[in-house]
């Protein structure tokens, strides 16, 4: 990372905490905003709230990692995320699952070379009854079959 | 400014605690409860813990220890109260009505033993060659459940790798058991930070920052996360076999130094009650197991008194009499490495402070090498030098490549108590009935000063008692040498001595108050580092800071376990031994004395004890890239 990057970062960092506040309850909250700008939170941006906070730089390491929904590498432009739980499981989530691969040619795990999608599977969407579901970003499709979903990845760009 | 102001711990860690009423006879400030059939009446807010140990009922805890605050995680100690649909942990429950306690019903004994099942199911087990043999709390816990199968299993291979790169700390995941209890001692206890839970679900662990090494990152190598963790997911990097190599070659002349506080936690290794000293059986166990030589670190800590408190007068006449404004003070000790390391990454532009002198282990290990050998006609090449230390972080310190100035690694091993507890059992002796010896010659005595380095206070204690009568000619003005305000566990002491009647060559310190501050603990020391930061400290003149709680004592190479009780008794070993020694004053030490005379014959700061007896600082920094 360039100085003149890291700089802004803090100074981006100084405000979110001046607009949060210091309390431990705004971490999220500030962790959030880095990401919804940034798509992912540097090691740089992590240790940087621990200092503004004054708490270890552990601490906000452990917050990242532990939310599915916090990255602190790099992730593709589109996060498409397939649910693997049992009812989406039953209703053909394995067909689309092999699709999509397909289609993008990387496995679950992955991130396209040009950084537009990374595939995820997650756990239950509570779109049971609307099985297999798929989530893209913030933006929920069900009732996917293969098709279907290839057809919504060729759309987002 | 006694206390700590704040408590910072963890939103996740904070338990429901209750505080106590003050006044117990008001009405609610006592509840009764019924334990097992018993009738008894607690403090309001008294956790079901605290009220079945007041009453002898005994609770199996595992995430639990008395020197952290409460997590409730492990679940090992639930316990059924009456009307309560599950099933509650007795260490986090505070007593706030009048409830009926079961400790031992069939619901409680099944979830006991499922939850050590299920504890046992994630360990690593190989207990014949692990170093809590015997000592480990999840062995103990399975022993008291008979456990006799592996209800869910067991893990067979090792799931993740050994983290070996810190010279002091390893750590081996694999023997986890996710009681936090590290996490608590880093973050709460220790306010280092280094270790937390990281990740989710069965991915969970204990990691560091980005899961790098321990070597990469912040750690100051305390070791106090080894003397809380209940298995040996963390123990010390343990150098037994590198000496018995030494000691088995006859070309090599091994020599070792004992710190004071390893004399006094030794018998607990030993089955003995925690507050005795076993230093002469400990000199004759040492020669028994082979050692050519034993000398006493203390007669080190008289000379860092003598550096120390030669840099800190020096330090006082630039300010005050040439009116030096580069001049840095207080002048902050620097015998614990957990504590130089700590200002080294937190606090790297108040490095200026720290006094240059060497820790007492480097000291010696440099005139060892030097003095010793020539002295001796030993050649240096083939000296081996050991230092027994109650300290996990002198394993990185006698590391340092800076700690090289004989030509020589000054200190070739840092051993802990626990692991020369190891090496004399493995020599089939039996410490306590040893018979006694005293240290060798030409370092054989020293005195009380150098003794009481180990417990907190200590350092300044002895400091005081030849600064004071170097400069006024006068004992200090405390009754049988005792300066009460430096002895004591709080985390901050604050105090000052006048001095008057100044000797000619002093007559520049007439009526200045000299003021000192003693903290324990990195956590306290955090809190002295940000007073000197606002400007708090600037009419103070010596601050002492020991990185472990407690001092040396409660240091992370002592015999596990360790409480507040533990360390106060081995305090106490330490001021009885020093109450009786002959001379109490590190600048009456003849030892110290000919040392001057014979080798470093510029004085204390001098050119050669510049050379041999000081060192310099790396400025580290928190950032881990």
């Amino acid at each position: 990372m360039l100085v003149l990057e890291k700089n802004a970062l803090s100074e981006e960092i100084e405000n979110l905490v001046g607009e949060f506040g210091k309390d431990r309850s705004a971490l999220l909250q500030i962790l959030q905003a880095i990401q919804g700008k940034h798509k992912y939170i540097s090691d740089f941006a992590q240790q940087e709230v621990a200092r503004m906070m004054d708490i270890h730089p552990v601490e906000v390491n452990s917050i990242v990692s532990f939310y599915a929904f916090l990255y602190s590498e790099p992730k593709g432009r589109y996060i498409v995320r397939l649910c693997q739980t049992i009812s989406c499981d039953m209703s053909g989530k394995e067909e689309v699952a092999e699709a999509v691969q397909r289609e993008l040619g990387i496995s679950f795990g992955q991130t396209t070379k040009d950084k537009r999608i990374t595939l995820e599977f997650t756990n239950c969407l509570g779109m049971c009854d609307q099985g297999p579901a798929m989530l893209v970003n913030e933006k929920v499709y069900t009732k996917l079959d293969p098709e279907t979903a290839v057809n919504i990845l060729s759309e987002i760009k | 400014m006694s206390k700590r102001e704040y408590e910072r711990i963890p939103v996740s860690q904070q338990a429901h605690v209750v505080s106590k009423p003050k006044d117990l006879t008001a009405i609610g400030g006592m509840v009764s409860v019924q334990i097992n059939e018993k009738k008894i009446t607690v403090p309001l807010g008294t956790t079901i813990l605290e009220a079945c140990q007041l009453n002898q009922i005994h609770i199996p805890t595992l995430c639990h220890h008395p020197d952290l605050c409460i997590a409730g995680v492990c679940r090992v100690c639930v316990v059924e109260v009456e009307k309560m649909r599950t099933l509650q942990t007795a260490c986090s429950f505070p007593i706030t009505s009048p409830i009926k306690i079961n400790t031992s019903t069939q619901m409680v004994r099944k979830a006991r033993r499922h939850i050590i099942d299920l504890l046992l199911s994630e360990h690593y087990g190989e207990c014949y060659s692990c170093f809590r043999n015997g000592n480990c709390e999840l062995q103990n816990l399975a022993k008291e459940f008979g456990v006799d199968n592996y209800t869910f299993g067991h893990v067979k291979t090792q799931r993740y790798e050994v983290d070996s790169s810190s010279a002091a700390v390893i750590r081996d995941m694999n023997k986890c058991v996710l009681c936090k209890r590290c996490v608590r001692t880093c973050i709460d206890l220790q306010e280092v930070g280094v270790l937390e839970a990281v990740k989710r679900g069965h991915e969970t662990h204990v990691g560091t920052f980005l899961d790098k090494p321990l070597a990469e990152v912040i750690c100051i190598n305390c070791g106090q996360c080894i003397n809380r963790c209940p298995t040996s997911a963390l123990r010390a990097n343990d150098p037994s076999d590198e000496i018995w190599a030494a000691i088995d070659n006859p070309k090599k002349h091994v020599v070792i130094q004992t710190a004071p506080s390893p004399r006094a936690a030794i018998g607990e290794e030993f089955g003995k009650e925690a507050g005795k000293s076993f230093t002469g059986e400990l000199n004759t166990a040492l020669r028994r197991i082979g050692f050519d030589r034993v000398f006493d670190t203390n007669f080190t800590a008289d000379l860092t008194i003598m550096e120390e408190g030669t840099e800190l007068l020096t330090r006082l006449k630039k300010a005050i009499v040439e009116k030096d404004e580069s001049v840095k003070l207080p002048q902050f000790t620097s015998c614990s490495p957990g504590w130089v390391k700590y200002i080294e990454h937190f606090y790297p532009e108040f490095l200026d402070y720290l006094s240059s002198a060497k820790s007492p282990q480097q000291m010696f290990g440099a005139l060892i090498k030097t003095f010793y050998a020539q002295e001796a006609k030993i050649d240096p090449a083939d000296i081996v030098t050991v230092a027994l230390m109650p300290c996990a972080a002198k394993k990185f310190e006698c590391n340092r490549p800076e700690m090289c100035d004989s030509g020589f690694k000054d200190v070739d091993y840092g051993l802990t108590t626990r692991e020369m507890a190891k090496m004399i059992r493995e020599a089939g002796i039996y410490l306590p009935e040893m018979p006694k010896s005293h240290f060798d010659d030409p370092f054989g005595d020293a005195s009380g000063a150098g003794l009481i380095f180990g417990a907190t206070g200590g350092v300044m204690e002895a400091a005081l008692r030849t600064a004071y009568e170097l400069v006024t000619g006068r004992e200090v003005p405390f009754e049988n040498l005792v300066i009460e305000p430096c002895r004591g566990f709080e985390g901050v002491k604050q105090a000052s001595v006048k001095l008057e009647n100044c000797v000619e060559q002093y007559k520049f310190l007439e009526g200045v108050d000299l003021k000192f501050v003693v903290a324990h603990g990195t956590a306290n020391a955090k809190i002295v580092m940000e007073m000197l930061k606002k400007g708090e400290l600037n009419d103070v003149h010596f601050v002492e800071i020991m990185a472990c709680p407690g001092g040396c004592l409660g240091g992370g190479g002592q015999p596990i376990p360790t409480s507040n009780v533990i360390r106060e008794k081995r305090a106490q070993a330490i001021y009885e031994e020093e109450a009786s020694l002959p001379i109490r004053k590190s600048h009456e030490n003849p030892h110290v004395n000919y040392v001057y005379e014979k080798f470093l014959t510029d004085g204390p700061c001098g050119k050669l004890s510049h050379k041999l007896l000081h060192t310099h600082y790396v400025k580290r920094g928190k950032y881990i890239s």
